[in-house]
Parts: C-alpha cells; sequence; structure tokens
C-alpha cells in the first residue's frame, strides 16, 4: 500500500513537478483557447457554406467536413508538422497542432451548426426579412441565437473533445500539459506527475461535462 | 375608392417547376382599402402575397408599392422596401428567445436604424394599439397564439408600412381567440390603412372589406364589393366554392 501511495500520490514529487505540470497546463490552455475560438468561426463559416444556394461553395463545405472529419487527427498532426517540411514548410509545433486541430475540430462546430441552423423554424427566416432586416442581421439576431440555443450541449460536448485531443500535442513534443507531466515521470521515475496532470484534466472538464449533463436535460424537458 | 394605387400587381406570373401557379395576375389596391382574396386551397393566394415582398421570387411580372417598383434594384433596395410592406403570417413567426418588446423594436433598430428610446417608444404605441403593452416584457411563449399574432402585427405596424398583408392570420386561432385579432384588423383599417386579406373569415370580409377578389387555379376568376360576391357571384367557379365553405 505504501509503494502504492510512494509511486502514484507522491506529494513531495508532485510539489516539486508542479511548477512544470502549471506550465503545461498553460500552453495547453492557450492551445485550447486558440482551436475552439478559431474553430466556432471557421465552422459557423463551413456550415452556412454547407446551406448556401451556391452548388460549388456546398461541394466544398461538404468535402471539407468529409475530409478532416475521416481523418485521424492524430495523421493529420503528424502529417502537417513532419511532413510538410518536405515541400519546404516549416511549421512551429504550436502553429502545427493549432491548424492540424482546427480542420478537425471546425468540421465538427460545422455539423453541430449544421444541425442548429436548421431546427430554426423556415418562418424565422421569412418574418425576419419580412420586416427588412438583410439575410446577415437576420442570421446574427435572430436564427443563430436560437440554432446554438438548440444545440448547446453538442457544442459544449464538442469543446470537451478538444480539450482532450490537445494532449495528443505531446508527440511531436510540444510542452503541453500531458509532455510535461511525462518528462517529470521519467525525471522522477515516479508515476505522480501523470496523476497530478490527470487531475488537472479531471478539474478542467468535469464541470464541462455536468453543463453537458444539465442543457442535455433541460432540452429533453 | 378613387384614391391612387398603394399596390399594384402587374402581370405576376410564378412558377415552380413545370408547373404555373400564378398566371398573369393584376391586381390594384387603392390607398386606404382592404381587398379580401378568398379561394380553394392551392389556388395560389399565399404565393400571390409572398411574391409582394418577393418572398418568393416572382417568374415575371412587377410588384408596385406606392409608385416604386419593388423588383427593380439591388438587394439593399428590397431590404428598405419590405419595410413599406408588412406581412403578417398565420404562424405568427414571433422570435422566441426575444421579449415582446425586443421582437418590436429589433427591425426598428437594425433596419430602420431607429434610436432605442425611439425604437421602444414607437414599439409601445404599437402595442398599445393592439393591446398588448401590459405585456412587453413578456417572452412570446407565455402568450396565447392571439395575443402572439396582435405582437406580430404590431412588430409589423412598427415600421410604418404602407401596406400591410395578412395570410391567415386566423386560421391557427382557438374559435375563441379570433375576434381580437379581427378587431385589431378592423381598427386598422379605419385608421386608413391598405390591407390584402387572405382568409376564411367571411363575416370579417363582408364588415370590413371594400372588395373580395376570388382567385381559383392562379387566376383572379371574380372580384367585386362583398355584396357581389357573397350575394349574386357570376361565375359558376365562385358560387360552387361559396356554397362549400359556407357548408
Ligand atoms: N415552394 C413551392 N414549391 C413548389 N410548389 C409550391 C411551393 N409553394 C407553393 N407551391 C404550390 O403552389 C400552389 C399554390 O400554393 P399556395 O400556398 O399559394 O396556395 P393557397 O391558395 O395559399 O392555399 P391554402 O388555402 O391551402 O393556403 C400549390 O399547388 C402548392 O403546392
Ligand atoms: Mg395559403
Amino acid at each position: 500500500m505504501d509503494i502504492f501511495i510512494d509511486q502514484f500520490f507522491n506529494i513531495e514529487i508532485m510539489r516539486k513537478s508542479l511548477p512544470l505540470l502549471l506550465t503545461g497546463l498553460w500552453m495547453t490552455l492557450q492551445l485550447c483557447s486558440a482551436v475552439i475560438l478559431l474553430g466556432l468561426i471557421g465552422g459557423l463559416f463551413v456550415a452556412l457554406g454547407n446551406m448556401s444556394e451556391r452548388r460549388w461553395l456546398r461541394f466544398i463545405s461538404i468535402a471539407y467536413t468529409d475530409l478532416f472529419r475521416a481523418l485521424p487527427p492524430l495523421v493529420l498532426l503528424i502529417f502537417i508538422y513532419a511532413g510538410l517540411p518536405f515541400a519546404g514548410i516549416n511549421i512551429s509545433p504550436f502553429a502545427a497542432v493549432v491548424i492540424a486541430f482546427l480542420l478537425n475540430n471546425s468540421s465538427y462546430y460545422a455539423e453541430v451548426y449544421r444541425a442548429g441552423l436548421i431546427s430554426v423554424a423556415k418562418g424565422q427566416w421569412e418574418a425576419a426579412q419580412s420586416t427588412g432586416l438583410s439575410p446577415t442581421q437576420t442570421l446574427i439576431h435572430v436564427v443563430l441565437p436560437q440554432a446554438m440555443r438548440n444545440v448547446l450541449p453538442d457544442l459544449l460536448s464538442n469543446t470537451v473533445e478538444v480539450v482532450k485531443l490537445t494532449s495528443l500535442a505531446s508527440v511531436i513534443s510540444l510542452s503541453e500539459l500531458l509532455y510535461n507531466a511525462g518528462m517529470a515521470r521519467s525525471v522522477t521515475y515516479n508515476a505522480s506527475p501523470l496523476v497530478l496532470a490527470a487531475l488537472f484534466y479531471l478539474v478542467l472538464l468535469w464541470p464541462l461535462v455536468r453543463l453537458v449533463s444539465h442543457f442535455q436535460r433541460r432540452l429533453a424537458a | 375608392m378613387a384614391n391612387r394605387p398603394m399596390l399594384e400587381i402587374v402581370s405576376l406570373e410564378k412558377r415552380f417547376g413545370p408547373n404555373t401557379i400564378l398566371k398573369k395576375i393584376d391586381l390594384k389596391v387603392a390607398e386606404g382599402e382592404l381587398v379580401f382574396v378568398i379561394g380553394p386551397s392551392g389556388s395560389g393566394k399565399s404565393t400571390m402575397l409572398r411574391c409582394c415582398n418577393r418572398l418568393e421570387e416572382p417568374t415575371s411580372g412587377d410588384i408596385i408599392v406606392d409608385g416604386r417598383n419593388i423588383m427593380a434594384g439591388t438587394r439593399r433596395d428590397l431590404d428598405r422596401m419590405r419595410l413599406q410592406i408588412g406581412m403578417v403570417f398565420q404562424g405568427f413567426h414571433l422570435y422566441p428567445h426575444m421579449t415582446v418588446l425586443k421582437n418590436v423594436t429589433l427591425a426598428q433598430r437594425k433596419a430602420l436604424k431607429r434610436t432605442k428610446a425611439e425604437a421602444d417608444a414607437r414599439a409601445i404605441d404599437m402595442l398599445e394599439q393592439v393591446g398588448m403593452a401590459h405585456k412587453a416584457d413578456a417572452y412570446p411563449g407565455e402568450l396565447s397564439g392571439g395575443q402572439q399574432q396582435r405582437v406580430a402585427i404590431a412588430r409589423s405596424l412598427a415600421l410604418d408600412p404602407k401596406v400591410m398583408l395578412f395570410d391567415e392570420p386566423t386560421s391557427a386561432l382557438d374559435p375563441e381567440l379570433v375576434g381580437s385579432v379581427l378587431k385589431v384588423m378592423k381598427d386598422l383599417k379605419s385608421k386608413g390603412m391598405t390591407m390584402v386579406v387572405v382568409s376564411h373569415e367571411m363575416g370579417f370580409a363582408r364588415e370590413t372589406a371594400d372588395r373580395v377578389v376570388f382567385m381559383d387555379g392562379g387566376v383572379v376568376v371574380e372580384q367585386g364589393t362583398p355584396d357581389e360576391i357573397f350575394g349574386a357571384p357570376k361565375a359558376e367557379r365562385t358560387r360552387a366554392f361559396l356554397s362549400r365553405v359556407s357548408g
């Protein structure tokens, strides 16, 4: 039992590795912010393309969402980080992670937005436009707020996935939370830093998954 | 009515694929006139109204509102011209995520660029006119159908339209709520609003309409005063329709 505690819950080692883990956490938060924010914006445009009356726009956006949902994000990441240099394109690890996960994530957000947009009755568009609102004004003030409310649980779940996804960045040695925890583990020959990192993820995501359940129940009611 | 025409539908044609739904319709509505449109299901009544503000794009023809052709001009012009054409739908279509007051101020703020104070004052005026000012802070989901429809009317009126189009405004209402909406429409008529009303409320038409138009198969079959159309319809199709709806 002592060995178990010593190997996994060694307070002393956790304390020593804390600064490193906090640096990693900071990086993880930066990655998440970039991917989530850009993903939410990019996803909306992809979704609008998907619902456009222009056939070529629809085609591009469907191809985009299909491609980047089908490609494993890790494959995408390694390709962008390690593959593109063969074409003379060198990218920082941070940029590589953001681009790879943005491509993946914006396609998922786009599908969520699309479900939300088609859940808003056509009459809402017609009523708004009959009062002289432009299509953009109608979208912003009338349709989007309702669409987002209808798919809030899915938007949130997707956001939870992004946070988890960023731990994959450790494979290209980007010093985010998991990577730094691994470093601390190999230096101390002790698993406690990994346990601490897991706790960080838990603290970060547990409220979010709770919120998802809460909204799901409220929407079902 | 010898007034100038406020709404002119000129040679309006609408096709959906191979089907011609409106066949060269011509209709003039004078300022302050209430034209009541009847006809069997599928005769093109809704399509005609929806073409009047280009919610449905006419295949050919012109729609002239107070002398200006809404078929000419850019998308921007269209948005501006839609401000002059109020539309009331069978399903109300209030914005469920906004209070009644915000429903009535949104287009005033965003399309007419009125200040918040102006828009609020105007909204309260209009809500008073339809008897809904006491519900300004409620959400549409908290209102009865009749109340929602009156708010929807206020939402259109707040933009000072030149014409109001009603597409079966009371068809989705419980019978006991129909009267409150018809009363608002009657008030509106007495204030001089130009109105085109598609409806099955024949009693309302007899009392309030200046002219009744009977449509069938995408054409105007017959038109005249309520007495002429309800009392002595000339066309066989009109007679058949009226005897069917009066049961
Ligand atoms: N978007 C559309 N695409 C194809 N056909 C349509 C469309 N909208 C209407 N139609 C057809 O046009 C015809 C006229 O429809 P419309 O809704 O104008 O009739 P209406 O007179 O309003 O009937 P109702 O009394 O049932 O409301 C119908 O046959 C309908 O099927
Ligand atoms: Mg109809």
